[in-house]
């Protein structure tokens, strides 16, 4: 054992051995790095990355310029169509966004650690939130349009239930991030649990609360996008059919306006977003 | 029940001080606001913070409790309100036993009590004003006193005055985390104040201060319990605050009852040596 004996500053230190920069690797990570660099090496091959010819990839750059030459210029033919397309499509995003988090916020309550009534709630709650964000867009959306039908409302419902999935996770974390001082304060002062709730909890969540919502609304409108693919509406379904009967130029007209969309949405969510934290208190 | 334990008392076998808090317990009054008889605290970790405590406070009085870092001296306080829940012992606030109160009996005897905390414990996003007006809570309840917006105009109106008797009336619609450390604990007092209080307990409520700000808030602090005549329980790490501003000192060590002595007592030097 070393003789960890007083020295005086500046002095020497000769009894005491300096550790290393790096630590010897356990058995248990050693195991864990071999593992991961082997599944690594098992993904790529099942990507076909490595059964690639040098005539497949030389042939790739005049396969794109043939695709780039047939997309443009872009149609104008289905603008009305398009247009009708996006409104349905923000008006989908929207609805089901703000039911979600009127939802989310009793549900991401609930799954909050510190705050949840009973273990039991708390356990409940976080198993349905983790279930909502688990399954795929996709799957819900089949689902919805089985139960409901091809057309917007199954896309509503679908985004609402993602919605419910992504914000439910955050609004628990940012509750159970809140300073516990003022919820004490309060507490001593013999509010209820639901006057710690809304006075104390949900203002001091407000920023990252509002921070969410916003990055809700804008993965929304990213997943309307592919939603539209299974009938479940929105600007989706117009890009079905083109892709189809291979008529790219109606595609291109399509694709830029989703990105324009996405483009606009996001710039306006970053304004927002700006003015609603600055002036939340 | 009170009656009970203290009948049930051992004579100490630590020295006189102890003793003489225990004949305080015996001779309280009923118009005692605080009695605590027996008081043990032990954490999950098996370290004992506080070991049978007993004192009592009548009314209208104020009692510093001093003792160095780790003696007990915020656990004891929060235990009062069971923030903290005591291992054993019996505390009686305001003529009634708090240890064995229902979650509703709890906030209601919790409502009557004004707590001034040592990081002043505001929401920080939150205005001024809205901040004082959380202590409506302790009176009212429902909806309008969750949502402050919607507070009702005699409220706000008391929540004024109260921001004006500590000085920051001017302040009401700033946001709190702008605020200074002395600002933001005279918010604190506003808000305790607002629970219109029947007595207050305060863990070194300037202990966050420099010595001019403390000073300057201690004063005013003393001046609003002193004007509504309400019993004071503060804990101190400054001496002389407790000499200056307290009727009675009550001294922790290492959790255990140390000392109990009016706070003009001769015996200043031996409580320097002691605690200063």
């Amino acid at each position: 054992m070393a003789d960890h004996r007083s020295t005086d500053p500046g002095q020497t230190v000769t009894n005491c051995s300096m550790p290393p920069r790096f630590r010897t690797p356990g058995w248990k990570l050693s195991l864990l790095v071999v593992t991961f660099i082997g599944l690594i090496c098992h993904a790529f091959i099942g990507t076909e990355l490595c059964s690639m010819t040098v005539k497949e990839i030389a042939e790739m750059p005049g396969n794109v310029l043939h695709l780039l030459q047939e997309m443009v210029p872009p149609s104008t033919r289905g603008l009305p169509k398009i247009y009708k397309a996006i409104l349905e499509t923000l008006q989908m995003c929207l609805v089901g966004t703000v039911f979600g988090v009127f939802v989310s916020v009793p549900l991401g309550l609930l799954a909050a650690k510190s705050l949840s009534p009973h273990k039991s709630i708390y356990i409940a709650s976080r198993g349905f939130v983790s279930f909502c964000r688990t399954v795929p867009d996709l799957v819900w959306a089949i689902f919805f349009v089985i139960i409901v039908g091809l057309g917007p409302l199954a896309g509503t419902l679908t985004l609402m239930v993602d919605t419910i999935g992504f914000a439910g996770r955050f609004f628990a974390e940012a509750f159970e991030e809140v300073d516990s001082g003022p919820q004490e304060a309060l507490s001593a002062i013999g509010s209820s649990n639901n006057g710690t709730f809304f006075s104390c909890v949900l203002p001091a969540a407000a920023p990252s609360c509002i921070n969410t919502t916003m990055f809700s609304i804008e993965r929304a409108v990213q997943s309307s996008v592919v939603l539209g693919l299974v009938g479940a509406g929105g600007i989706g379904m117009l890009l079905e059919e083109p892709m189809v009967w291979q008529n790219y130029r109606e595609a291109t007209t399509v694709v830029l306006t989703i990105f324009i969309m996405l483009v606009a949405v996001e710039q306006l969510n970053g304004y927002l977003r700006r003015q609603l934290i600055g002036k939340s208190g | 029940m009170f009656s009970d334990a203290v009948a049930t008392f051992q004579p100490p076998v630590c020295n006189e001080v102890s003793v003489r808090a225990r004949e305080n317990v015996r001779t309280a009054t009923s118009t005692a606001d605080i009695e605590i008889t027996g008081l043990s605290k032990t954490f999950d970790n098996s370290r004992r913070v506080l070991q049978d405590i007993h004192f009592s406070i009548p009314q209208g009085q104020a009692v510093a409790l001093i003792g160095h870092n780790g003696s007990g001296k915020s656990t004891l306080l929060r235990c009062c309100l069971r923030l903290i829940q005591p291992s054993s012992g019996s505390i009686v606030l305001l003529g009634k036993e708090i240890i064995g109160l229902g979650k509703a009996e709890l906030r209601d005897m919790r409502a009557q009590v004004g707590f001034v905390f040592q990081r002043h414990n505001l929401v920080q996003r939150l205005s001024v004003l809205t901040n004082v007006l959380h202590g409506v809570q302790a009176r009212k309840k429902g909806l309008r006193t969750w949502f402050q917006s919607m507070a009702m105009q005699e409220d706000r109106e008391e929540a004024m005055a109260k921001l004006q008797s500590v000085g920051l009336a001017h302040l009401a619609g700033q946001r709190v985390d702008q605020l200074s450390g002395g600002e933001s604990q005279r918010v604190a007092i506003a808000r305790a104040l607002m629970q219109r209080p029947k007595m207050v307990l305060a863990d070194e409520p300037v202990a966050s201060l420099d010595p001019r700000a403390g000073d300057e808030v201690m004063n005013l602090f003393l001046r609003r319990i002193k004007d509504e005549g309400l019993t004071l329980l503060f804990v101190s790490h400054n001496l002389d605050h407790a000499l200056s501003y307290a009727d009675r000192i009550i001294g922790l060590r290492d959790g255990k009852f140390e000392l109990d002595a009016p706070a003009k007592s001769e015996n200043i030097e031996s409580l320097r040596e002691l605690y200063g």
